[in-house]
């Protein structure tokens, strides 16, 4: 009962002290982290922006008036509404295919399969993602472009091959946070709809799907972000040629495949040169853009 | 597939004969026998895990699972709840459930009470859906707290309108029987007074079956009341007798105090 504190007593402050200091070491490597997330995304930007920001502005009309891409011309043109559409076609066909799936199978998922199939589906499901952009891009080259010559269509490197080919690609993206998205709806509304006499398939569509309808559009859209922002793929199978399609079969080009092709020809600093990343400030703010609206939405989704 | 009622109606609401389950291994109903009259409410009380929610949900088959394993007989409103051959929609239609924790579905005021025509009477005409939704919420006291608003969303509700709410979307479609699971546990008092108001108002209307822990709500509310041990039912006498000269041991030990 002596207020004079033990020497033992004394050997562990010493020793907290000294973990304190780790853990302000820590702390501070951490916060250096997250920190460096910014600096990225803004050194980025400035990169591109130093590049590209000043023709954009000073051509921003041309660009979007024209459907003529001839930057090597003399005198060379950037209209790029050709190559908006291309890009937009591509992946609006891709929504076509990609969201009625890619919600089903977060649906059969969430709802329908034994806990042993979910599992193992999932696995696959995430394998897809691991499969990498250029592969897609032989599937495209080798199997579905013969199989659209197959159904009629003059070309098999098209838009329909380049939206199929986002489809697959998103789907894991759909599926795996349209999943989470569900299973995020609380069970007493399930077991409300339930009781009531609905059957699986009643919950699903008029409680489980309103539900959660915030999040299954959050997936959506980060999945529309990817499919805006890929460039492999769609360079490889949809045709590379400039034009507005008027329907499936034909071939386009994409923002991105722009970019991707012609970058290594230019010269340092020249007009098709700033160009190219005027495209790529372009291509930035159109993602950025999605990305803020599904980040919109999932606030708007927590705080009710 | 709907079962026709008896004719002159059923004389009891529910009855049961050495109903036993199991959730795999464990006996959660241990021969449990009883009947219980139309228009009455009936309470069931007892220490947490005796088998009384077990029992509530055994009776619109919310606790169907493959694990799950049955014995004996149940009969809930002229059903024969345990056959493989009853309709369990038709069941679930005509016995509704009200949970714990204010449960509304994430639609408006509106469409959660016109919830369970669209289930089951999809081809109401209007003028009607929207008689009985009005009748619906008068029955249950909140037509005056929500006929300015019912395109609002239900869970901007108070959380006793949310419960009443829940109650009136089972009124639509008619049922025998209300089963309650712990109605009030989730309300203040004065939420839990309103629904204990309106329980006494639909007596006689509606077959009322109320699991609760508030030995004293069971003593206000109920006609009869059943007191559950380890799956077994102890007793099921007129709710006075049963508070006041318990016919057996352990229920007196248990309304005492004693262990629960």
């Amino acid at each position: 009962m002596s207020a004079v504190p033990t020497p033992r007593r004394k050997q562990r402050r010493v020793a907290s002290a000294a973990s304190r200091y780790t853990e302000k070491a820590i702390e501070a490597l951490i916060y250096l982290c997250g920190l460096s997330a910014i600096a990225f995304i803004v050194a980025i930007f400035v990169f591109i922006g130093r590049e590209g920001l000043g023709f954009l502005v000073t051509h921003l009309v041309e660009m979007l008036t024209s459907t003529d891409w001839s930057p090597t011309q003399d005198p060379p043109v950037f209209g790029i509404v050709a190559l908006l559409a291309g890009t937009f076609w591509c992946v609006g066909l891709s929504l076509v295919f990609s969201v009625p799936v890619g919600l089903g199978a977060a649906v059969f998922l969430s709802e329908f399969a034994p806990p042993r199939l979910r599992e193992g589906l999932k696995v696959i499901v995430e394998l897809l993602a691991a499969i990498p952009s250029v592969v897609w891009g032989f599937v495209g080259v080798m199997i579905i472009n013969p199989g659209l010559q197959a159904m009629g269509a003059r070309i098999g490197l098209n838009g329909l091959n380049g939206a199929i080919l986002l489809a697959l690609m998103t789907l894991p993206l759909l599926v795996s946070l349209g999943e989470d998205a569900l299973r995020a709806v609380p069970e007493t509304y399930r077991q409300a709809a339930i009781a009531m006499g609905a059957t699986r398939w009643e919950m699903v569509w008029r409680v489980l799907l309103p539900a959660a309808r915030r999040g299954l559009l959050v997936a959506v859209l980060l999945g529309v972000g990817r499919c805006v922002g890929e460039t492999m793929a769609v360079l490889m199978a949809t045709g590379h040629s400039i034009n507005i399609p008027k329907g499936p079969f034909d071939p386009v080009r994409t923002i991105t495949a722009t970019i991707a092709a012609e970058l290594g020809e230019t010269v340092r600093g020249d007009a098709h040169y700033q160009a190219l990343f005027a495209l790529g400030v372009l291509l930035f703010l159109i993602t950025m853009a999605v990305n803020f609206v599904a980040d919109f939405a999932l606030r708007g989704r927590r705080t009710r | 597939m709907t079962p026709t009622p008896a004719p002159g109606g059923p004389v009891h609401a529910s009855s049961a004969t050495e109903l036993s389950l199991w959730y795999g291994k464990f006996r959660a109903l241990d021969k449990v026998s009883f009947a219980i009259n139309a228009g009455e409410i009936v309470s069931l009380i007892g220490p947490s895990g005796c088998g009384k929610s077990t029992l509530i949900r055994c009776m619109n088959r919310m606790n169907d699972s493959p694990t799950t394993r049955t014995e004996g007989r149940l009969t809930v409103a002229n059903y024969d709840v345990q056959s493989p051959n009853t309709d369990v929609l038709a069941l679930r239609r005509d016995v509704g459930m009200v949970f714990q924790r204010p449960n509304p579905l994430p639609l408006s005021i509106r469409e959660n009470v016109l919830f369970g025509l669209k289930l089951h009477a999809r081809s109401t005409p209007r003028a009607d859906q929207e008689r009985l939704m009005t009748e619906a919420f008068e029955t249950v006291g909140m037509w005056d707290d929500v006929k300015d608003k019912l395109n609002d969303d239900a869970e901007s509700l108070s959380l006793d309108l949310r419960q009443k709410l829940c109650i009136a979307r089972l009124l639509p479609l008619k049922p025998k029987v209300l089963l309650m699971d712990e109605p009030c546990s989730a309300l203040d008092p004065d939420g839990i007074a309103a629904v204990e108001e309106l329980m006494a108002e639909l007596r006689g209307h509606y077959t009322q079956i109320v699991v609760t822990h508030n030995m004293q709500q069971a003593r206000r509310v109920s006609d009869r009341c059943m007191f559950m041990l380890m799956g077994e039912l102890v007793e099921f006498t007129d709710t006075d007798d049963l508070f006041l000269a318990p016919q057996d041991e352990r229920t007196a030990r248990y309304i005492e105090g004693r262990y629960g």
